[in-house]
């Protein structure tokens, strides 16, 4: 192989592994899957990555089988293992809210159990060796592209962001009142007992409000899809080196990587609650 | 990285994942937890309150065993007394029908030497007379000197 040729195959090798199963409308080829980064570009907002899908609802299928399996069998007798699990996680979530949380509501618990234990299987995709399932898809099942890592697909940490994004929204309204809430974003962090003055630092505290709260969502998002986004590209560049220095990178960093892929969960679920509660407060 | 309905997507099965887990995961766990916490709580304070029982039950045998021995040792007490007594009475009785015994006893030798003096009396009377009738070589009369006789009998 050439130095040329394996530059190129090195960079269509990145590439190639960046690249989501993209479905949707070409302008050119009509329904069908993308092939390469130019044509899902092409396709435009109405496409829809299969692979970061199929991953993320199975994951998240599997968090809601195995919890429901728990709390099939909660007895307050003596736990089982399973249940002893479940438990600690539910306990994990109940006590991350309620240090933060002092309202009352039913969904903040579940909510932060979801993203907790549903990111975390999420990011724990990037310590699978970054060419198995590829590999399998192409040639078992000739599936062209398969990004197995949900999280490192800007939309999904969008998608759960703005989610949570909307929930701030909604209930800032209701605990606040729109009154309270416009009044929140627009006659602080700068105040005046004179009228006029106050009245001057409308669009300033306007402008810094709004920023701050446009913020939320795309920092809590891009946080995580970064961490891990970066992570799985260190993955790829060390899948290229020869085999036998690849575990030489790889252990140390699959090792340290066990650590971003908790911490990134728990600081998603943290800052979403950290937000809710910030949402539910009066000023 | 180019959004498009992934992102839709997702926040939809992020909102049904939430719900369900709100819905069926969420209530029974925690319900559970609280229950066992209560269950625990209550075992607690019923373990405290046996033991509280149990010393309160040692307290009673204490003191019933304390009331046994008091009331063993009032019986062996009035057991004794009533032994003693039993045994004075015995040595009365023996004492009393010993006195008896004897005073009768008594009375029978006073009878008896009454009569042994009556009698020798008689015969001294008898052995006198015969001595005085050989001292008088005759007889006498003892018709005749019969007061005589009698007077010196009554008077030995």
């Amino acid at each position: 192989m050439s130095t040329e040729n394996e530059t190129l195959t090195a960079s269509s090798y990145i590439q190639h592994h960046l690249q989501n199963l993209t479905f949707g409308y070409h302008p050119e080829n009509g329904l069908g899957i993308a092939h390469g980064a130019k044509e899902a570009q092409e396709m435009g907002f109405w496409a829809i990555h299969l692979d970061s899908m199929f991953w993320s609802i199975l994951l998240g299928c599997l968090f809601i089988w195995l919890f429901k399996k728990g709390a099939e069998r909660a007895t307050s007798g003596v736990p089982g293992a399973l249940q002893n699990f479940v438990e600690l996680m539910v306990d994990f979530a109940d006590n991350s809210v309620k240090e933060t949380f002092h309202g009352k509501n039913e969904l903040i618990g579940p909510l932060a159990l979801t993203i907790a234990v549903w990111v975390f299987l999420m990011n724990l995709m990037d310590l699978i060796p970054v060419d198995f399932i590829p590999y399998f898809a192409e040639h078992v099942l000739h599936i062209p592209y398969m990004k197995v890592v949900p999280t490192t697909d800007v939309n999904v940490t969008l998608g759960m962001s703005l989610s949570v994004f909307a929930l701030i929204i909604y209930y800032s309204l209701k605990i606040k009142g729109a009154g309270g809430f416009i009044g929140e974003l627009t006659l602080q962090p700068f105040s005046s007992d004179n009228v006029i003055i106050k009245v001057l630092f409308i669009p300033v505290n306007l402008l810094l409000e709004g920023v701050g709260l446009i913020a939320k969502p795309i920092s809590l998002a891009l946080r995580l899809f970064g961490n891990l986004y970066a992570g799985e590209l260190i993955f790829i560049l060390i899948a290229l080196l020869p085999f036998y220095v690849q575990w030489m990178l790889s252990v140390p960093w699959a090792i340290f990587h066990i650590l971003i892929v908790t911490l990134q969960a728990f600081i998603f679920m943290m800052l979403t609650i950290v937000y809710l509660s910030m949402a539910h407060e009066h000023h | 990285m180019n959004l498009n309905l992934t992102l839709l997507g997702q926040a939809i099965s992020f909102a049904i994942f939430v719900i369900f887990c709100m819905k069926y995961v969420w209530p029974p766990i925690t319900s559970a937890m609280r229950e066992r916490q209560d269950k625990i709580a209550k075992g607690l304070a019923d373990a405290e309150q046996s033991e509280q029982r149990r010393e309160e039950a040692e307290q009673e045998i204490a003191a019933l065993l304390q009331d046994a021995k008091n009331q063993a040792a009032e019986i062996i007490s009035q057991a004794q007394k009533r032994s003693n007594e039993i045994v004075e009475e015995a040595k009365d009785a023996a004492r009393t029908e010993s006195d008896r015994i004897k005073a009768t006893a008594q009375a029978e030798i006073d009878q008896e030497v009454v009569r042994a003096k009556e009698e020798l009396r008689k015969q001294v009377g008898a052995i006198a007379l015969s001595g005085a009738e050989k001292i008088l070589g005759s007889e006498v009369s003892s018709d005749a000197h019969g007061r005589i006789l009698d007077d010196l009998v009554a008077q030995i």
